[in-house]
C-alpha cells in the first residue's frame, strides 16, 4: 500500500478550525479555499482567513484586494455561503487598543508614524498573537439565537517552515508581558488551537523537497503537541504506464518496436525521428512517475489521512476551484 | 521576443555581478549555480553565493556546512578554465561579524549579547535579504572574483531584499523607542504636540502589551547601536549603488505557472523603476513538446487502439504533453505582451533532480539554448 489511510476522517469531521500550510507553491491558498467552498456544502457558512497580506484569496477570486472585514466571496450549491477576511496586523492591533485604551484620532496617526509596525517588530511573537487572537474571536463569535456565526473556520497559514512558530502561542508570549489584555485572551487561544477542535493540514505536490518538508513539519507539529490533519497531495497527474512498465522506461528502457506496430495499427506511420521523440517523451514521463512512487512512499511515513487532488491543466479559476472542492467532497471532506 | 544571449552575459568581461531572483520554489538557487558553474568552464574566477540549497545540491559544489566563507568546488574530473567558489549564506554570522566591524570589540559584544540583537538577528523579517546583500557587497569588495553570482532568499515577495536594508534601517533608527521609553526626551518634535494626549497612552499600552523588560533591552540596545548606524547605512547606500551600477545584470526566474509569473512582472516592473538592468526571464522547468504530432491525433488513436496498452500510454502522455507545453506557452506569451522588451530564456524541465556538477552542466548548456 502507498497511501495508509485514504479520505477524511470522522475526527476531522469534528475539527470546526482547519489551517492549510504547505511549502511555497504547493498552492496552500489553491486548497485552502477549496477546502473552505467543500466545508460550506449543505447550507453551512465558512469563513476563509488570509493572515500573510498577499492578498491570494481576492487574486483567485478575481475579485479587489480584501478589506479587514468579513464579506461574502463565493456562493456554494445548496445555500452554502463562503466569506472571507483578510487579517491586517496593523488594524487588529489597533482594534485592541480601542477595545481597552480610548485612542481617538491618535491611532490613526501612530499608523501612519510606523508605530505599530515597530511594536511588532520589537516583538515579532505580537504579530502571531494578534492573528490568532482575531482567528479564535471568529472561531467563538455566536448569533443572537446562541448558534456558532461559522460552522467551520478555513485559514490559509504561512508555509510550513513557519507554522508551528505561528501557531505555538505559548512561545510567542514569553515576548510579551506577563499581564495585560492580550496575555489573558492568549490563554483561550493556546486551548483552542491544541484542541481537537482545530486541524492542521499539509499542502504538498508529489516532489522530493514538498514531501521532505511535509514530514518535517509533521514531526514539529507533533513536537509542538498541535494536531496535524489531512496531508493534501496537489495536481496530481494520471499514470499513463502500465505499472509494470514504469521502472524499465525510467531506467530508459522503451520497446521501441512494440511501440511502432501499436501505433501502426491505429493507422498511425510516424517517421523515426518522431517514434524517438516519442520514446524520449515516454522516458521523461516515467522518470517523473518512478520519483512520484518514491514521493508517496515517503508520505507514508507522515501516517496521516491522505487525499489527493488533480493537476488542472487549464490553470486555477473559479470553476476550477468548485472542481477541486468536488474532489476533496468526494474523498469525504465533511462537518 | 528576444532571447537572452547567456554566453555573451557571461563572457563579457564587464559584467560583474549577477543576482537571479524570483518567488520561491522556481529554482533560482540551481539557475545559480548552473550559470556559475558554466561561467567558471568558460574562463571567469567564479563564486556563486547561495542562500538555501537543497542538501543535494550543496553537496554537489562540496559546501557540507554553512561556512559564510567561499570555498573553492574541487570535484574529481573538474578542471574548469576559470575557477568555481561557492558559499552558503550564515545569516546571523554575517551580521555578528558586521556588528563587530562597525561597533569596536567592547561595546561589540555588549550588543550580541543583547537579548533583543538575538530577535532582530534571527526573526525580524528582511534580515536575510538584508544580509545576503552585505555578503555581496563583501564579496565584491574583495575583488578576488571577476563574476559574482547571487541567489536571493525565498522571500514572501521577490521584491523584499531590495527594501530589507531600508526596513531595516527604520526599524533601528531609534526615534520610536526613544518615543517609547520617553516622550519628554524627543521634545521639539512638530507631531509630537499632535498625538501627544495619544500617544502617552499608546506608549503605555505597547508596553503593558510587549513588557518592560522587552522595552529596556531594546532601549539598551539602540543606544549601543546609534553610533554604529551611520556605517550600516553608508553599507547599505554602497550596495545598492553596486546593484544599480553597469556590471550588474538582474535574471528573474519564473516556472511556467501564473503564480511565479505574477511575482515575476512585479519584479521587472519594481526593476525597471529602479533603474537596475534587467538581463531577461528565465522560463525555467518548461516542457516542450518533443515529437511532431497533434494531440488530437494522438488522443484519436489512443481511442482506436485496443490491446496495445504501451502504445496507448505513449500516446496519452503524449497529449497531456502538448496541452501542458501549450498552456506554459500562453502564460509566456501573456507575460511577454505586457512585457514586451524583456529577453527571455527558457530551460526545459532535467527528468530527475540535480544533484551532482553533471546535471548543473546540463542545465548551462540549456539556458545557453
Amino acid at each position: 500500500m502507498t497511501t495508509p489511510h485514504a479520505g477524511w476522517t470522522d475526527e476531522l469531521a469534528r475539527a470546526r478550525l482547519h489551517f492549510v500550510t504547505g511549502k511555497g507553491g504547493t498552492g496552500k491558498t489553491t486548497l485552502a479555499a477549496a477546502l473552505g467552498l467543500a466545508l460550506a456544502r449543505e447550507g453551512r457558512r465558512v469563513l476563509l482567513i488570509e493572515v500573510e497580506g498577499r492578498q491570494g484569496i481576492a487574486q483567485l477570486f478575481d475579485t479587489e484586494p480584501l478589506p479587514y472585514a468579513e464579506q461574502r466571496i463565493a456562493a456554494v450549491p445548496g445555500g452554502g455561503e463562503l466569506r472571507a477576511l483578510h487579517i491586517d496586523v496593523e488594524a487588529a492591533l489597533l482594534e485592541y487598543f480601542e477595545m481597552f485604551y480610548n485612542l481617538g484620532f491618535a491611532g490613526r496617526t501612530l499608523r501612519r508614524m510606523g508605530a505599530i509596525e515597530f511594536a511588532t517588530t520589537l516583538a515579532p511573537g505580537l504579530r502571531d498573537v494578534l492573528l490568532t487572537g482575531k482567528i479564535k474571536e471568529c472561531v467563538g463569535r455566536t448569533e443572537s439565537d446562541g448558534r456558532h456565526t461559522y460552522d467551520a473556520v478555513v485559514v490559509d497559514s504561512p508555509p510550513t517552515g513557519r507554522v508551528v512558530k505561528f501557531l505555538d502561542v505559548t512561545k510567542a508570549l514569553t515576548d510579551l508581558a506577563k499581564t495585560g489584555p492580550i496575555r489573558g485572551q492568549a490563554d483561550g487561544v493556546v486551548r483552542l488551537l491544541h484542541s481537537g477542535e482545530t486541524a492542521v493540514h499539509l499542502a504538498t505536490l508529489l516532489e522530493e523537497m514538498p514531501v521532505r518538508e511535509t514530514v518535517e513539519a509533521v514531526a514539529e507539529l507533533d513536537g509542538a503537541d498541535l494536531r496535524p490533519g489531512a496531508v493534501l497531495v496537489n495536481r496530481v497527474r494520471p499514470p499513463r504506464l502500465p505499472a509494470r512498465s514504469v521502472t524499465a522506461a525510467a531506467d530508459g528502457r522503451v520497446d521501441a518496436s512494440r511501440v511502432r506496430s501499436g501505433l501502426a495499427s491505429a493507422g498511425l506511420k510516424l517517421a523515426d525521428d518522431t517514434l524517438d521523440a516519442l520514446v524520449e517523451e515516454t522516458v521523461e514521463h516515467a522518470v517523473r512517475v518512478a520519483a512520484e512512487q518514491r514521493a508517496r512512499e515517503q508520505l507514508a511515513e507522515a501516517d496521516l489521512p491522505t487525499l489527493e487532488l488533480p493537476d488542472l491543466t487549464d490553470g486555477v479559476d473559479v470553476a476550477a476551484l468548485y472542481d477541486l472542492a468536488e474532489a476533496l467532497t468526494d474523498q469525504g471532506v465533511r462537518l | 521576443m528576444t532571447t537572452i544571449d547567456i554566453d555573451a552575459l557571461l563572457d563579457d568581461p564587464e559584467s560583474r555581478v549577477i543576482v537571479c531572483c524570483g518567488s520561491g520554489g522556481v529554482g533560482k538557487t540551481t539557475t545559480a549555480a548552473a550559470l556559475a558553474l558554466r561561467a567558471a568552464e568558460r574562463g571567469r574566477q567564479t563564486v556563486v553565493l547561495t542562500i538555501d540549497p537543497a542538501r543535494r545540491l550543496a553537496q554537489a559544489l562540496g559546501l557540507r556546512e554553512l561556512g559564510n566563507h567561499p570555498k573553492q568546488v574541487q570535484v574529481e574530473g573538474f578542471e574548469p578554465k576559470g575557477e568555481l567558489w561557492a558559499m552558503m549564506l550564515d545569516m546571523r554570522r554575517t551580521f555578528d561579524d558586521m556588528v563587530r566591524v562597525h561597533a569596536g570589540p567592547e561595546r561589540a559584544e555588549q550588543l550580541l549579547q543583547n537579548p533583543f540583537y538575538q530577535t532582530i538577528s534571527t526573526s525580524f523579517s528582511g534580515t536575510q535579504e538584508y544580509m545576503a546583500m552585505e555578503k555581496l557587497g563583501q564579496l565584491a569588495a574583495t575583488g578576488e572574483w571577476d563574476l559574482i553570482i547571487v541567489d536571493t532568499p525565498p522571500s514572501r515577495s521577490a521584491l523584499d531584499f531590495l527594501d530589507a536594508p531600508t526596513r531595516l534601517s527604520s526599524a533601528l533608527d531609534g526615534r520610536m523607542i526613544r518615543l517609547l521609553t520617553g516622550p519628554a526626551k524627543a521634545g521639539g518634535w512638530g507631531l509630537r504636540k499632535v498625538v501627544n494626549a495619544g500617544f502617552s497612552m499608546f506608549a503605555k499600552a505597547v508596553s503593558t502589551i510587549i513588557g518592560g523588560q522587552l522595552l529596556t533591552d531594546a532601549s539598551a540596545f539602540m543606544q549601543a547601536f546609534d553610533s554604529m548606524f551611520g556605517g550600516f547605512r553608508e553599507r547599505a547606500r554602497k550596495t545598492a549603488e553596486l546593484l544599480r551600477s553597469s556590471g550588474t545584470s538582474f535574471l528573474v526566474v519564473a516556472a511556467p505557472e501564473p503564480d511565479a509569473l505574477r511575482e515575476a512582472s512585479y519584479f521587472v516592473e519594481r526593476l525597471s523603476s529602479e533603474s537596475m538592468p534587467l538581463a531577461g526571464l528565465i522560463a525555467n522547468r518548461t516542457h516542450p513538446v518533443l515529437a511532431k504530432l497533434s494531440g488530437g491525433e494522438a488522443l484519436a488513436a489512443a481511442e482506436s487502439l485496443q490491446n496495445a496498452p504501451l502504445a496507448e500510454a505513449v500516446l496519452r502522455l503524449h497529449a497531456d504533453r502538448v496541452s501542458l507545453a501549450a498552456r506554459e506557452e500562453r502564460l509566456l506569451a501573456r507575460f511577454t505582451r505586457a512585457h514586451p522588451e524583456v529577453a527571455l530564456a527558457r530551460v526545459p524541465a532535467l527528468a530527475g533532480d540535480v544533484h551532482d556538477l553533471e546535471g548543473l552542466r546540463e542545465i548551462g548548456v540549456k539556458l545557453a539554448g
